[in-house]
């Protein structure tokens, strides 16, 4: 084998890292500016943070409101999509049904589908078909977290069939031969087994649905907007508040490292569907 | 064992809103892309019109236009990652001080909401905030803005995508060298192969289905890019990087043309969905049969 240098991979490394790292970076510097200083000379290097623009975001009533509806649909919609994906994994990989893994598969579909083509159906059905009275889901938090399952239950359910799979049936038959109910195998025997494997799918599936922007900016006007929307709001043709806007992005990041943090190891079998150990 | 309508029973309720937001909605679009429909016009009546849409579409240079802008952003974008991510990958194959540092940080861009990797390159192009304009004016006298020139926009575009997206090339790419038995490299060695040889005769064909896989995931997901262009350049300038999914989101919903609109999204799934097969029977299938 060929003796390698580190430095230069060192060197090499350091350079790839601040590339990646400089764009993230020049967002804050960007949200603890005062917005008479954002259009001098940029300095790279911060020496006096002003922290005017987070107790703008943080004391604003209408994105706190966002801020909730963000954390309420991301997390019912992780919950949601965590708790049927095992079920039904559970019954693809423990029953001899027929055509389930044709079932399998077409679930798949529904993520690869490109969002922007389902905008206006979902769009037209949440307004006019999917309604109860005066009750319409477009615009709720519900509608939301449901919508949302389109591409998180088919994530959920490819990323629990393994972990199931794993699981060996003997285990479920001894406890039906002990006179178990289904109920209590699949919660007290599978479902324990099985927690790793649901805690990655939660936070990954969590952490999509609280990135989401196309969905939410057409399906939402204004009870159930999400902080991604509020994000582009801030944009506007007569002019941009760029500390606010760079704010905002900074509170919507944070959540997403935190689950960096926790996760990392199963980010890219998450983004490909399983395919790549990472 | 359990009788099957257990499973059927527990397996309901994901098969139910998949489809009443997923089948149901296809089907719906399918039905209204054969009709003239605008809610909000003197008519508000959806009337049939056959395939007049489809007609329509042929000749609309705009969405003709925005398949072509797809088209060329995802040729650049997948291939510069393919080619960025295999050299980082390769790199990675070395043992050096820090490597699972650097790895980790490497990750990191693959957590971000694309709309905010929107608006950190907005932060950082957008003339007089960002700082790459700055620079690129007072060290070398060029001057780039992303809201007046087409070309800076697209490029810069592209960039976004590779700086979003290489990780997760490289990390595919890593698992697959990893996964490498070293026989045929030794052997290859000792019959006196250069590394051409051995690059193109040996490496190429052993990675060639993580290459697939990976260029195909790739590829579904930058067909759907629309969030951080729409942050970033919002389609402009002009129409330079307006791409389908920016095209149905900026000009088909405030049009309020549902029927068009609808056509318009029907044939953008058909595009996507030939585009994935062509890829899978080309590249995937033969090599499927001789295993």
């Amino acid at each position: 084998m060929k003796k390698n240098n580190p430095i230069i991979a060192i060197v090499f490394w350091s350079l790839v890292s601040f590339l990646t790292l400089f764009p993230i970076y020049w967002l804050f510097v960007i949200s603890v500016k005062p917005a008479v200083q954002l259009f001098s000379t940029p300095d790279v290097i911060l020496s006096d943070p002003y922290w005017g623009n987070y107790a703008k975001v943080w004391g604003d009533r209408l994105l706190r409101s966002y801020m909730v509806n963000s954390l309420v649909i991301s997390t019912g919609n992780a919950l949601l999509c965590t708790i049927l994906g095992f079920f039904a994994c559970y019954a693809l990989s423990r029953f001899k049904m027929a055509g389930k893994e044709s079932l399998f598969f077409w679930t798949i579909t529904n993520r690869m589908a490109p969002p922007a083509v389902f905008l206006l159906p979902l769009f037209l059905l949440m307004t006019q078909v999917y309604a109860v009275g005066d009750f319409r889901l477009l615009d709720t938090r519900i509608g939301m977290i449901l919508v949302y399952c389109t591409f998180n239950l088919p994530f959920a359910i490819w990323t629990l069939r393994p972990t199931l799979d794993g699981i060996p049936k003997e285990l479920d038959e001894a406890a039906y031969v002990d006179g178990a109910s289904s109920w209590k195998v699949i919660t007290e025997i599978v479902f324990p087994l099985c927690r790793p494997g649901l805690a990655v799918t939660l936070i990954l599936t969590w952490v999509f649905a609280w990135n989401e922007y196309l969905l939410a900016a057409t399906l939402t006007n204004f009870n159930a907007r999400t902080l991604t929307t509020g994000l582009s709001e801030y944009v506007t043709t007569t002019g941009t508040e760029w500390g606010i806007m760079a704010t905002i992005s900074v509170f919507t990041l944070i959540p997403a490292l935190i689950v960096f943090g926790l996760v990392q190891k199963h980010i890219v079998a998450g983004l490909t569907f399983g395919a790549v150990k990472g | 064992m359990q009788s099957n309508r257990l499973g059927w029973i527990l397996l309901a309720p994901t098969l139910a809103i998949l489809f009443f937001f997923g089948v149901l909605p296809f089907i719906y679009v399918v039905y209204v892309s054969f009709h003239q429909w605008n809610p909000f016009a003197a008519d508000p009546t959806m009337i049939f019109n056959g395939a007049d849409n489809f007609r329509k579409i042929v000749f609309d240079a705009e969405f003709l236009n925005s398949v072509g802008v797809t088209v060329l952003f995802v040729l650049f974008a997948v291939i510069s990652e393919l080619v960025v991510g295999y050299i980082l990958a390769q790199a990675f194959m070395k043992e050096f001080p820090g490597k699972a540092i650097f790895r980790t940080i490497h990750t990191l861009p693959l957590i971000m909401a694309p709309i905010i990797v929107g608006s950190v390159w907005k932060l950082m192009m957008t003339p007089s905030i960002g700082i790459i304009p700055h620079y690129l004016n007072e060290w070398f006298g060029i001057t780039v803005n992303i809201g007046t020139s087409p070309v800076a926009a697209f490029a810069t575009i592209i960039i976004m995508d590779i700086w979003h997206w290489t990780p997760l090339v490289t990390l595919t790419l890593i698992a697959a060298l990893v996964s490498l038995p070293p026989d045929p490299f030794e052997q290859a060695q000792i019959d006196g192969a250069n590394k051409r040889q051995i690059f193109f005769h040996i490496t190429v064909p052993m990675i060639a289905p993580a290459v697939v896989a990976t260029v195909f995931i790739r590829l579904m997901d930058a067909l759907r890019t629309v969030d951080e262009v729409w942050m970033l350049t919002g389609g402009g300038p002009g129409s330079a990087t307006r791409f389908v999914g920016v095209h149905i989101f900026k000009e088909v919903f405030p049009k309020t043309n549902y029927g068009y609109g609808s056509t318009i999204s029907v044939i953008v799934l058909y595009l996507t969905i030939v585009a994935c097969w062509l890829l899978y029977v080309t590249m995937l299938a033969p090599r499927s049969k001789k295993d």
